[in-house]
């Protein structure tokens, strides 16, 4: 791409602002454009659930980059900036304040977008969801010393929510609808190890429960005062939080034409179906060369790497994006890390006592091949796990419940 | 190496390393991450340059340190980060063993 070219990325998120760098980083000359729908320049979203909730963390530590990187590197961040439309014959995007950019190659850095709980009452003040900068501050008011916090969805942001409510001292209560929590992500067994977490520390978790609307508060009947369960169970809420997943923001690749399939489709480079449009982050659909399908993922890793690999190939270097998904979490003195997508698996193998002082690791195996892993407090785990899952080997699982013969012991034998 | 420009600290016993198995040891306020590769025995700085954790408690492989918390990965012979999302190197510091003793050296105040 010669230097008059014109690159526009649709998203101003961790993704939009990774892929800039990326692209500016493997020798693109030209223009780069970034339009952000938020007020914001590219920021990351883990600590709005934790340290920028609790106040613990400065705001300013969530940005990428200085506002003087982007002037520094003719990286042009649009804020406010919302699209409205791509003209894939013009190579334009229309915004909705009726300003055109045209393109030479565009990035689709939209993202998820929260899901509503379709209850009654949803429409309630009161209720809280969490996905931006600007929901984290309004949120961070509502956790006032002694108010009555219930989060609907027992997920990592429901629990992450319930753990910074907590410091913050509120008497937070998290209604779950499975049987455990963090159903999707984890076995049930670690799923109910993390609920007995967050009840020692005072959370009342409810699971298997079925929320079926907000009531308003007779004395302020715009605002939520309680949650109501399909059992007749009733939750006061002087703030109510609902973390029940986000879905990809696939609307203008959609209306563009661009081939989807719960996110759009790209390819190992991250190129749509559209040669001259990428996408990136959480909103692609993307083959992941180690599990051997394609998949769509709402993680830091991806909006970190698959954005830079799309970025990069954008500036004519072309970057395959092969990883093994990794996940985290952060609830009281508890970091969590996930690694695959562990499907099917019909073995859990656990390394060392559920002790979150020492640490302790969970594996995933099925048919003897380590296909997924969870480490508390032990990241140490993670890249020899990583590696086991890469390679598809099968360790010895004696080997590996033992945390007497080191992780490196265990993959030199399965190697 | 101008030996007059650091002071010298014991900080573990040779014997005690083992390959590739990093440990830490605290220096006043510097924290280091000390580890034998191929026999030859490195100090970098042991606070990852992304977010506060210890390389020490990370995986090395390869003549490399994984960071537990984010991936991070940094030479422990350069300090040199060549994985992110960290972006600067960590510090390294110099190593003599005498009978045993691990001493790491850091620059005279």
């Amino acid at each position: 791409m010669s230097a008059d070219a014109t690159h526009v990325i649709v998203g101003g998120g961790q993704a939009g602002g990774r892929a800039a760098e990326a692209m500016r980083a493997a020798g693109f000359e030209g223009r780069i454009v970034c339009l952000a729908s938020e007020p914001e320049r590219p920021y990351e979203r883990p600590p709005l659930s934790k340290g920028v909730l609790t106040g613990e963390a400065a705001e300013s530590a969530v940005y990428l980059r200085t506002p003087a990187y982007y002037a520094e590197n003719g990286i042009e961040v649009w804020t406010g900036a919302a699209a409205g439309h791509i003209d894939r014959e013009a190579r334009a995007v229309a915004l909705t304040d009726g300003r055109r950019v045209p393109y030479d190659r565009l990035l689709l850095a939209t993202g998820s977008r929260l899901k509503r709980l379709p209850v009654p009452g949803g429409d309630l003040r009161g209720v809280y969801y969490l996905r931006t900068l600007a929901d984290s501050r309004d949120l961070r008011d509502a956790l006032a010393p002694g108010a009555r916090v219930v989060i609907v969805g027992g997920g990592y942001i429901g629990l992450e929510v319930a753990a910074s409510a907590v410091k913050r001292g509120c008497a937070v209560t998290v209604l779950e609808g499975a049987a455990t929590v963090m159903a999707r992500q984890l076995a049930p067994e670690l799923g109910s190890w993390f609920a007995e977490q967050h009840r020692a520390r005072g959370v009342d978790v409810v699971t298997g429960a079925q929320v079926a609307g907000f009531e308003a508060r007779p004395d302020a009947p715009e605002r939520a005062g309680a949650v109501r369960c399909a059992d007749g169970s009733v939750y006061p809420a002087d703030a109510v939080v609902v973390g029940v997943g986000v879905a990809p923001a696939t609307e203008l690749a959609e209306r563009a034409g661009l081939t989807c399939d719960d996110g759009v489709v790209v390819d190992e480079h991250g190129r749509t179906d559209d040669p001259a449009i990428f996408a990136a982050g959480d909103v692609t659909r993307h083959p992941n060369p180690v599990l051997g399908r394609r998949i769509r993922l709402e993680s830091w890793q991806n909006a970190q790497y698959q954005a830079e690999a799309a970025g990069r190939s954008m500036a004519d270097v072309p970057t395959e994006y092969r990883v093994v998904p990794w996940f985290w979490s952060d609830q009281f003195d508890q970091n969590l890390q996930m690694l695959g997508l562990p499907e099917g698996w019909d073995r859990l193998v656990w390394r060392g006592e559920p002790d979150p002082a020492a640490g302790f690791a969970v594996f995933y195996l099925r048919d003897g091949v380590v296909v997924g892993a969870n480490a508390v407090n032990f990241g140490k785990a993670i890249a020899p796990a990583r590696k086991l899952i890469e390679t598809g080997a099968r360790p010895d699982a004696d080997a590996l419940a033992d945390p007497g013969t080191s992780l490196k012991t265990v993959l030199k034998a399965a190697g | 190496m101008a030996d007059a420009n650091v002071e010298w600290h014991p900080v573990i016993k040779a014997s005690e390393l083992e390959d590739e198995e990093p440990e830490h040891a605290r220096i006043g306020d510097t924290l280091v991450c000390v580890v034998r590769v191929d026999g030859q025995i490195h100090a970098i700085n042991d606070v990852c340059t992304h977010e506060y954790a210890l390389l020490s408690e990370g995986f090395c492989d390869d003549g490399e340190i994984e960071c537990p918390l984010h991936q991070a990965r940094f030479n422990v012979t350069t300090g040199k980060c060549t994985a992110g999302p960290a972006e600067e190197d960590v510090r390294t510091y110099q190593v003599k063993v005498e009978d045993d003793q691990v001493y790491v050296g850091l620059p005279k105040a």
